[in-house]
């Protein structure tokens, strides 16, 4: 314990920083009243470019990134660098996409994906079925940030629950209170720590290790050595395909997520978006050196924290050598910085899943004539309840099991695409084929990564999203990631539901957009109420 | 904010969005970057070409912003 107090006193101090800003947010750009979804859920929809970058990077790379891709690549190699190629292609494939759900949000008032579908497919029920698979989704997300900041304590040789516990309490406090306005704040020093991280580690560890020649020749030594056909330095004939899907699945999933698209939302014009989307790369560059680091924990010969089960977990592997190579002080600064990493996303995840429930099961469902105050009231209370269930999540079950509810996560929200990112382009699809697509790809996604095992950890299901086309009868060892078949899946079957249900001439849902609404922009005019129409 | 000829609906087609198109395909080639050498640098091909791909990104996403805002 002794040997970390350096560390600890950084870390709790800039935790404590942080936690201020987050209470005097509320009072930052304020508005004259913070009882709306439109303030509280998304920042008054005024942010310009910078506090837009900051926003959406500090949402979209999380803490749990931070320690769980470098950890891929320290034990699977070069396919855990799809992280790369997953955030280059992320950004030109929904360059258009969200200026026009910006546009079309700005005009009806939307608040969450579901109530797009709601209003462009007249059906409660299919905008039910996607606000409950954002919630499933980002759920267990918000417990893996937990996951990250446990393995930064873990490395200070911190056990219990009780750090945990408290940080949760502080930062559902100062959400509670300043909604969306916290993490924007907070995602500035955040950033900050994790660029000025990342620069000392690129610079300064390789200096230590021999040069970046040595590191790399470090990692190749040990894939070489070990005989895993998944593994190794470069890719083989066998995973290429899942690399590939991997990265391109893992694009189209991303600004599904709900709190992907609050932090869009909350811009104040199409441009801001256009703009962010070619400056927000800045971020892959961080995230392509942060994978590197588990080359650099290789040639550092690292080793992970062996927890009370016996098991090695490798989570813990970029702290460790954190802890390793820097001097405390230092030290301290990068386990803040993935502690804070952690805060911005778990803060922007549950407002996102309680705008998910109020406007798309409370308003819905519960009460129908709710007004924003209403609404904001119980965005809040909601925001409270999903980080008390992360914390229960991570205290009663196995961590393993957020993890694995969050690979299933990503199989899950892609689903949602032909809805809600087709839905901006086309209205061809019928409601119910739409229906029928969703809930076949989630069957088809589930069956998959419930075939697909995991030699490292003996799991026998669930053990990962590369999915051997030899299941299929293919004489093959080539993989594909579960979550794009299923996506397959679902267009296949949305598509002739759709013939089928026109042709039995099954009614569908009103369009309560006019193709005008996509393309419009700050200043133009709004629809004033709700276009929520169409029965159930 | 430019509302156009009122005759003329406003839309965001445009020749230059197929721009985007290249940072979307290059990155998912695999056998352009799948190997070792030549080296840069001391980061194997596979890693220094995907790091330059980010480049191709900012590049041509910048060049779609200017020309279609």
């Amino acid at each position: 314990m002794s040997a970390h107090t350096t560390e600890l006193v950084v870390f709790i101090l800039l935790f404590v920083l942080v936690s201020g800003m987050g209470f005097v947010a509320s009072r930052w750009r304020r508005p004259t009243d913070l009882a709306s979804l439109n303030e509280w859920g998304l920042g008054g929809r005024s942010f310009g470019s910078w506090v837009t970058w900051f926003l959406i990077g500090g949402d979209l790379y999380t803490a749990y990134t931070f320690v769980a891709v470098p950890a891929l690549v320290f034990s699977a190699g070069a396919l855990g660098f799809y992280a790369l190629p997953y955030t280059v292609v992320v950004y030109p494939l929904v360059f258009l996409v969200l200026a026009r759900m910006w546009s079309v949000s700005h005009v009806h008032g939307f608040v969450t994906p579901a109530d797009f579908v709601r209003a462009r497919f007249g059906s409660p029920t299919l905008a039910l079925a996607i606000a409950i698979t954002g919630l499933v989704a980002t759920m267990p997300y918000i417990a893996l940030q937990l996951v990250g900041i446990e393995a930064v304590l873990k490395a200070m040789g911190i056990t219990g629950h009780l750090p945990i516990i408290i940080a949760f309490a502080i930062l559902a406090a100062y959400t509670y209170q300043s909604g969306l306005r916290a993490p924007a704040l907070i995602a500035f020093v955040k950033d900050a720590l994790i660029y000025i991280v990342i620069l000392a580690a690129v610079i300064y560890i390789p200096a230590q290790l021999g040069g970046w020649d040595s590191i790399f020749d470090a990692a190749k030594a040990k894939f070489d050595a070990t005989p895993a056909p998944g593994d190794g330095f470069i890719l083989n004939a066998g995973n290429q395909l899942q690399y590939v899907t991997l990265a391109f699945g893992s694009a189209l999933a991303l600004f599904l997520y709900p709190h992907s698209l609050t932090g869009v939302l909350a811009s104040k014009n199409r441009n801001v978006i256009k703009r962010n989307m070619s400056a927000l790369p800045a971020y892959s560059l961080v995230l392509g050196l942060i994978a590197l680091l588990g080359f650099m924990a290789i040639a550092a010969g690292t080793k992970p924290v062996v927890g009370e089960n016996g098991k090695a977990d490798t989570n813990t592997i970029v702290p460790m050598l954190f802890d390793q190579m820097f001097p405390d002080w230092f030290t301290g600064v990068a386990y803040a910085a993935v502690g804070i990493g952690a805060l911005v996303p778990a803060a922007i995840m549950s407002i996102a899943a309680a705008n998910l429930f109020t406007r798309n099961i409370y308003r819905e469902y519960i009460n129908k004539n709710a007004t924003d105050a209403q609404e904001a009231g119980v965005s809040k209370i909601v925001s409270l309840v999903v980080k008390v269930g992360a914390v229960l999540c991570i205290l009663m079950l196995d961590p393993q099991f957020s993890i694995d509810l969050q690979l299933i996560g990503g199989v899950v929200i892609l689903q949602t695409l032909p809805s809600v990112a087709l839905g901006l382009y086309t209205r061809w699809f019928h409601k119910g084929g739409l229906l029928a697509g969703w809930a076949a790809g989630l069957a088809a996604g589930m069956w998959m990564l419930y075939l697909i095992p995991n030699p490292a950890n003996g799991k026998q299901h669930f053990g990962g999203s590369a999915f051997g086309l030899s299941n299929l009868g293919f004489d093959t060892k080539m993989t594909i990631y579960a979550g794009f078949l299923a996506l397959a899946v679902n267009l296949v079957v949305a598509a002739l539901g759709t013939l089928l249900f026109r042709a039995l001439k099954v009614a569908d849902g009103e369009d309560a957009t006019t193709r005008d609404d996509y393309f419009a922009d700050e200043g133009d005019p709004k629809v004033k109420d709700l276009d929520l129409t169409g029965s159930h | 904010m430019t509302t156009g000829d009122p005759g003329r609906p406003r839309t965001d087609r445009s020749p230059w969005n197929w721009l985007l198109v290249v940072p979307i395909v290059l990155p998912l080639l695999t056998f352009l970057y799948n190997a070792d050498e030549p080296r840069l640098l001391g980061f194997p091909l596979f890693y220094w070409l995907q790091i330059a791909f980010i480049v191709v990104g900012v590049v041509t996403t910048t060049i779609v912003y200017r020309m279609t805002k």
